[in-house]
């Protein structure tokens, strides 16, 4: 009897360790590997041709050098902006397309949220830069109708990495927003009414705290991307958009200081980590919870 | 005069494109009184509340409360309340946040709230609930939490949309007596609907039925059981023996019936229903109403074999296929367990009186053609 037990308990471990092979081997090869890998290159110090010692040298350089710091804490306040400002836009979008709007509208309405997305994000920034350049559209319309005298730049600057940024996050907000106001019944909001309610209460008791999971996982999958984002930054805000991954870029490839490059990508590791533990502490929001 | 109800609904028409949904209610409902509206569903029943509390527009008509026109007037600042189909507690709030939702809206102070919050839990017995989390309560718990957070507001009118709908039947027995009891302490006044004619006919003082956007009767449960005024409330309300059929003469005091069997049913004339020759009918008896073989003289007679008997307590019945015609029929059996022997394939004499039955116009609308 119990040998049986043990032999069917055995298969079914082994059929568990098969199914999830592929997963582990991902996870091993292509996260926690790489991630040793870049945290031992982090913690050497090139000393000749060929000859490395254990030094913290990159991560005392990161913190005496102004310029890296400056861009460190540059990235991290304006992706966060960044994300709120996704969410301030986005969430109107997602009660409208969720609660207000019904039948085929709907399904258009999201569709067009969607549509966006299906040219690269590369292309999506191009086209704004030729909304916004000199030479662009908007430029020319503001000489044509009069308002200004000659060509407007409108590029480069932290208006238009922001909108950039915003615009490439919009989708990754609105789907978990539309999917967790979809599951809010109609009639709560209506017994807020009932009982009394505005639409402002209504909205601050009601609708935000059903819709906390969905706000907390698309604020950190924006967030995420953002900080992470290198073609928007470098794009639209030009030379001086002063991105932490262009510091990692520049470190990897301009300066071949590979050393530097992988102490930054941790650093920029322990970053987003850190912000999205805050954000995730602050708005009582468990990990587990907001991803299922 | 129209201070006197709570409640008055005049020629109430609600239209959605070409559907009439309300079609043309008007009613009245006095202080304090217990008001069901019972119909099918699809009836036009829940638009016809919705559009009391305020969430829906009539397309004409007025809807007064306390002899105030509220057209116009939005849902958060109607003197009513409703508790909804399925409660619609708010799961982010624990028991006694729930029930202060109203008060809070309302801008009242917070020691003010803590003691009506626990004045209210204490009248619907659950005083010690509030810190409780609202999906630690049981059915019957969450119901009552519904109905304190609307009475804490002292609304001139309670809206109730099927609220026991989804309890289980041992419960919805138990609250359907609570309920009562809870209206008749605190006195508001009830507008409670349903499909479900025993909830409507054990707790109400008054019954709407409805039927495709129109109320069919307005009265007293017991009216509405002994005298109902339609063919469809003779139908809905309560079991009842049906047979289509032509009326064919009869005196002032009853109508004589063709059945298409060619039996022949005599029923008790109604000065509100004129019956004239050659129009076509539907009759009714009520299975209570019809005795087993009894000698007596009844004008109404027919034998018919036992296909079932369904014993069911007090409830007992059986269900009979008519000699003559194979005309189904149910007979209640008496609660003395006179006929117990009574079995499958028997054959018995069945016989009611005249008073007893009733006949209808057999068009869509019932009443006075």
């Amino acid at each position: 009897m119990s040998n049986s037990a043990a032999v069917k308990s055995g298969g079914f471990r082994l059929g568990l360790l098969l199914l999830a092979l592929p997963l582990l081997l991902w996870l091993f090869l292509l996260v926690i590997l790489p991630h040793i890998d870049l945290l031992l290159v982090s913690l050497r110090e090139r000393i000749s041709y060929g000859k490395y010692e254990f030094s913290l040298i990159n991560y005392v350089e990161f913190f005496t050098e102004p310029l890296y710091w400056n861009t460190y804490v540059r990235t991290a306040v304006m992706s966060i902006f960044a994300t709120v400002l996704t969410l301030i836009i986005g969430f109107p979008v997602s009660y409208y397309i969720a609660k207000v709007i019904r039948g085929k509208g709907k399904n258009a309405l999201f569709l067009m949220c969607l549509i966006p997305f299906w040219v690269s994000e590369l292309v999506r920034t191009f086209g704004w830069m030729i909304l916004l350049r000199e030479s662009g559209v908007i430029s020319n319309l503001l000489q044509w109708i009069g308002v200004a005298d000659g060509p407007v730049e409108m590029l480069y600057n932290d208006a238009a990495i922001m909108v950039g940024l915003v615009y490439t996050s919009m989708l990754f907000m609105v789907v978990p927003l539309v999917s967790v106001l979809d599951s809010l019944d109609d009639s709560l909001i209506e017994a807020g009414y009932d009982l009394g309610g505005n639409a402002f209460t209504i909205t601050r008791d009601i609708v935000v705290p059903h819709a906390m999971p969905g706000i907390a996982s698309g604020c950190i999958v924006v967030f995420m991307l953002t900080l992470g984002n290198y073609l928007t930054p470098n794009l639209l805000g030009g030379k001086d958009s002063l991105w932490f991954t262009e510091q990692i870029y520049t470190q990897f490839i301009t300066r071949f200081n590979w050393e530097s490059g992988s102490a930054f990508g941790f650093l920029l590791l322990v970053l987003s980590s850190v912000i999205v533990w805050v954000g995730l502490k602050l708005s009582k929001q468990t990990l587990s919870q907001t991803v299922g | 005069m129209a201070d006197q109800f709570d409640l008055e609904c005049r020629n109430v028409v609600k239209t959605f494109d070409q559907f009439v949904a309300v079609n043309d209610i008007s009613l009245a409902i006095p202080k304090g009184s217990f008001f069901s509206i019972l119909g099918p569903s699809g009836c036009g029943k829940t638009t016809l509340l919705r559009m009391l509390a305020g969430f829906q527009a009539p397309t004409s008509g007025d809807i007064l409360i306390k002899g105030n026109s509220v057209l116009g007037v939005p849902p958060n600042r109607r003197p009513v309340n409703m508790v909804f189909q399925h409660l619609a507690l708010f799961p982010m709030m624990n028991v006694a946040e729930n029930v202060a939702y109203g008060l809070k809206r309302r801008g009242v102070d917070k020691a003010t709230i803590t003691k009506k919050v626990n004045e209210t839990l204490a009248r619907v017995g659950l005083p010690d609930s509030g810190p409780k989390q609202i999906s630690q309560l049981s059915g019957g718990q969450k119901q009552r939490i519904a109905i304190a957070r609307c009475l804490v507001l002292d609304p001139t009118v309670l809206l109730l949309d099927e609220p026991l709908g989804a309890l289980d039947l041992k419960l919805r027995e138990h609250m359907k007596v609570e309920l009562k009891q809870l209206q008749h302490e605190i006195g508001t006044t009830f507008v409670y609907i349903t499909h479900d004619q025993s909830e409507a006919l054990v707790m109400s003082d008054q019954v709407a039925v409805m039927n495709s956007g129109r109320f069919e009767q307005v009265g007293a449960p017991q009216d509405l059981y002994y005298n109902p005024q339609t063919s469809f409330v003779a139908g809905f309300v309560g079991e009842s023996n049906r047979w289509t059929g032509i009326v064919n003469g009869g005196n002032d005091q009853q109508v004589e019936i063709k059945l298409a069997s060619g039996s022949r049913v005599f029923a008790k004339r109604d000065a509100n229903n004129h019956i004239t020759d050659g129009q076509s009918v539907d009759v009714f008896v009520r299975p209570e109403a019809i005795e087993i073989n009894d000698a007596g003289s009844f004008e109404n007679k027919l034998s018919a074999k036992v296909e079932n008997v369904l014993f069911n307590g007090a409830a007992s019945s059986l269900q009979v296929r008519e000699s003559l015609t194979g005309h189904e029929m149910t007979v209640a059996l008496p609660q003395t367990g006179a006929f117990a022997s009574v079995r499958e394939g028997d054959e018995i004499n069945l016989g009611w009186s005249v008073e007893q039955t009733r006949c209808f116009a057999s068009n869509g609308n019932g009443a006075g053609v």
